[in-house]
């Protein structure tokens, strides 16, 4: 039963989409301050090279080892974020600019590549593994079970980082605060908001998800090193911020079918079903390609608008 | 000036203003000021001002732009901090430093550009930015049922689950007195909170004003239009030019509009009513529309089977509300929005659809609604701006090249004869509002057309840039220009035009003769309705 083709997909899906939700989530966030980081690649491969290194060199318990890596994952995503930041925020540079300059200075032919090579992180394969859990001995239900009651620590995390991400946003005074500070930070302003204080807030956990998300690849997924592992995961997860409205729930629904799509190549090929693996490659950028047509067609225009002061630079004095 | 003499006029001022402060008592006051006095580098904007409001009073500020009643408003929230003199909040000293401070002193301004964020709901603005209470957790529907409550309290109709970019202009000004309210405030500065509002939205506001008032919270009432100050205020504060001209007791002293303005300005305002045309409209046409019909980008329609003809000399005023299809009316005929069905003719020949370059040689004229953004370019000279339509004309330049000193030339000489407080070379946003609409003017006028539309001329503006622009429409007009004026004050087409065509939803409800007609009459026709005799005279008319 749970060796099915549906069964397979969608435990894929969760598998390929926990880092895009991780990360999705992070930038999300970012967005609904008014800051569009393009340097989530970046950010995601810097966590997946701190974190394997760290984890490769940690003398001691599997767990701690393991621990001590997410968080030098995070923090990595957050130093980046916060270095983003400081241009965007304080400096007020153009965020595509330097969106794409923190993807040249992190990305797979900068500084990541640069760190496995000086810690020989390709030598090995890992010696830790995110374990799977099974809290309450379900992992055996039909269908449900190896989906709900199987996963590792990131998994769960991710789901409760999504329910968290909706009550944040829409039900507590800080998540008011923020959409109005994407809205339209000069009003936000005026009335005692602190928008600089929100956005380095809100960009800098986008960092830290974001270099969970990359530790995920190394640390969940395939506990070794190749140059550019995440293989533009992070683009994907920013056009799951987009292809989602700016909404938690719909990123994570669509992360898992980013997923299914990125595993039906080779779940497929297991099976016998030969079609060129570059078509599946290409689906999640259909899929968005769709969304954005979506979201700027008169229909979604009102309903599904971006953040109103998406990548615009705030500043008090600006008639 | 020097800076050293600027120290000491200061340290002279600050002499002064103590012993006013010390004279002057201000015990029953809910906010009062004494000897406020600000300078800024070259100007003395506030110089030994008094000012107090009492508990439930609505108090006009009154004076022109310039006179100093923003910077006032700015001390008395928190926003500046005066060089000299007092602010007193209930007979105490107050020294604000931030208007988070005077918000928590219970002194809130509405400001004319609102601090709401459109896509969020009446009830999230509300509470936007308010820490004080609530603590970490948003409670939508508590949120919405106590600002329901102090909206039932004022009479100030909004329903606090709406967008706020759904609303309309007035709405969202009783969203920004809510908010105000909400917070607590117990004095509230309005700064010319009518200027965006139709007349029917500005009497439902001087109702709410007028609650809040009556349950002991404070009113200041900044304006320059002085029938509003004699409807709605008890106590009036005349400014001029930084100082104190006067001040008087609506309730005891009869103070009518004229005494007001002599107060405002220092001396008779005059205000040119026309002498109509003898024979309004029966000269040759200039601009004839017939079936003439608009679509708006999303395809619906804004304007319907319009009707309309300007003989020469003639003002032409259109009535109607805001967003009727004033502006698509404006652009169709200036070519700046093709018309989508009907014929428009200038001089008996018509007017291609849709283009501007036609309709500017032509000799079509335009004043836009929007000064600084469609009517100028903001961020170039007033040169540039003076030569943006006419820069084809030979005497500007020679072939593909401009000539520079000829247009500095010709600027120089409108700057003379159009009155403009500016240079060639200051850029049109350093303009202030009087001037900006007198550098369009001077461009329009000067292009010598056959007609000139001219959109909410005088908004915003105070009483002597009203009073100039109103006589340069009417020299234009005696010089034999048709002008379709388009405006939202009555008062000003009244006073203006031959006759008055209303506008409703798209359609010309009728034309009545402005010296016959009364503004229940044109109300009425603006709301859609129709009048047996307003209905009579269109016909007449057409």
């Amino acid at each position: 039963m749970n060796e099915t083709l549906l069964v397979t997909l969608l435990a894929a899906g969760v598998l390929y989409g926990t880092p895009l939700v991780l990360a999705g989530i992070g930038e999300l966030f970012a967005e609904r301050s008014g800051v569009m980081n393009l340097g989530v690649e970046a950010m995601m491969l810097m966590g997946a090279a701190t974190a394997f290194w760290t984890s490769q060199s940690f003398d001691g318990p599997g767990w701690i080892a393991l621990t001590v890596s997410l968080a030098v994952a995070a923090a990595t995503g957050t130093a980046l974020a916060a270095i983003y930041a400081f241009t965007v925020v304080t400096l007020r540079a153009s965020q595509i600019v330097a969106g794409l300059a923190l993807l040249i200075l992190g990305g797979a032919t900068g500084l990541s590549s640069y760190i496995a090579s000086i810690g020989d992180l390709a030598r090995d394969t890992g010696k830790h593994r995110l374990p799977d859990y099974d809290p309450f001995g379900l992992a055996d239900l039909p269908v449900v079970g190896p989906l709900l009651f199987d996963q590792n620590i990131l998994v769960y995390g991710s789901w409760a980082l999504v329910v968290i991400a909706s009550l944040y946003l829409y039900r507590t005074r800080p998540g008011l605060h923020l959409r109005a500070v994407g809205e339209d930070p000069k009003s936000a302003d005026a009335m005692g908001v602190n928008v600089v204080a929100y956005r380095y807030a809100h960009t800098m956990f986008g960092g830290a998800m974001a270099g969970m998300a990359g530790a995920y690849y190394t640390l969940a997924i395939a506990p070794n090193w190749v140059d550019n592992i995440t293989a533009g995961a992070g683009w994907i997860a920013i056009a799951l911020v987009i292809t989602s409205f700016w909404r938690p729930g719909l990123l994570l629904v669509g992360a898992y079918l980013f997923g299914i799509v990125t595993s039906l190549g080779f779940t497929l090929q297991t099976r016998g079903v030969d079609l060129p693996s570059q078509i599946f490659s290409a689906m999640p950028y259909l899929l968005t390609i769709v969304a954005v047509v979506l979201v700027s067609s008169g229909w979604g225009r009102g309903r599904l608008h971006p953040p109103g002061a998406l990548g615009d630079p705030y500043s008090r004095e600006d008639a | 000036m020097q800076p050293h003499e600027y120290m000491e006029d200061r340290e002279m001022l600050k002499m002064i203003e103590e012993s006013v402060a010390d004279s002057a008592p201000a015990g029953s006051s809910a906010l009062a000021a004494r000897g406020i006095t600000k300078a800024f580098p070259g100007v003395l904007a506030n110089d030994r001002i008094d000012f107090d409001v009492v508990p439930g009073e609505v108090h006009a500020l009154l004076g022109e732009n310039g006179s100093g009643k923003t910077t006032l408003c700015k001390i008395l929230t928190g926003l500046y901090r005066p060089d000299a003199g007092l602010v007193l909040v209930d007979g105490q000293p107050v020294h604000f430093r931030s208007p988070a401070e005077a918000y928590a002193a219970g002194i809130f301004m509405v400001h004319q550009h609102f601090s709401l964020v459109g896509p969020l709901t009446v009830a999230e603005n509300v509470v936007l930015g308010w820490t004080r209470e609530g603590g970490f957790r948003f409670n939508r529907a508590d949120v919405e049922d106590q600002v329901a409550a102090v909206a039932e309290r004022l009479e100030m109709h909004v329903d606090p689950r709406a967008q706020i970019s759904r609303l309309s202009v007035g709405e969202r000004q009783r969203v920004e007195i809510l908010k105000a309210l909400y917070r607590g405030a117990r004095t509230l500065i309005l700064d010319e909170p009518t200027t965006v509002l139709t007349p029917q939205e500005a009497d439902q506001l001087f109702i709410s004003l007028r609650r809040m008032a009556d349950a002991g919270e404070s009113v200041v009432f900044i304006s320059h239009k002085l029938d509003e100050v004699s409807a709605l205020c008890d106590r009036v504060t005349v400014l001029r030019q930084g100082r104190t001209s006067g001040s008087a007791d609506l309730r005891e002293e009869r103070v009518d509009a004229r005494g007001l303005a002599r107060l405002m300005v220092g001396r008779d305002i005059h205000f040119e009513r026309r002498s109509r045309l003898a024979a309004a409209g029966e000269g040759a046409a200039v601009l004839e529309m017939s079936g003439v019909s608009a679509v708006d980008e999303d395809g619906s329609r804004v304007l319907t089977d319009i009707e309309l003809s300007i003989g020469a000399g003639e003002i032409l005023g259109l009535a109607g509300v805001a967003g009727n299809g004033q502006l698509a009316l404006a652009e169709v005929i200036t070519g700046v929005r093709p018309s989508a069905s009907g014929d428009i003719a200038l001089d008996g020949e018509p007017i291609p659809s849709g283009d501007v370059r036609a309709a500017v040689d032509r000799g079509i004229a335009y004043v836009p609604e929007d000064r600084m953004g469609t009517g100028l370019a903001p961020g170039l000279s007033v040169a540039d701006n003076i030569a943006l339509k006419a820069f084809r004309r030979p005497e500007y330049g020679r072939g593909p090249f401009l000539s520079r000193p000829r247009i500095e030339e010709r600027t120089n000489v409108l700057i003379t004869e159009f009155d403009v407080k500016g240079t060639v070379d200051t850029l049109a946003r350093q303009l202030s509002g009087g001037n900006a609409q007198r550098v369009v003017l001077a461009r329009e006028i000067s292009s010598q057309p056959r007609l000139l539309v001219v959109a909410t001329p005088t908004r915003g503006l105070d009483v002597s840039a009203m009073e100039t622009i109103r006589g340069l429409l009417i020299d234009a007009a005696d010089a034999g220009v048709a002008i379709l004026l388009i405006s939202e004050d009555l008062g000003e087409i009244l006073d203006l035009a031959d006759r008055v065509a209303v506008i409703c939803a798209g359609r010309i409800q009728g034309v009545l003769d402005a010296e016959e007609a009364d503004v229940e009459e044109i109300g009425l026709l603006m709301m859609g309705g129709s009048v047996e005799r307003a209905e009579g005279t269109a016909d007449a008319v057409d």
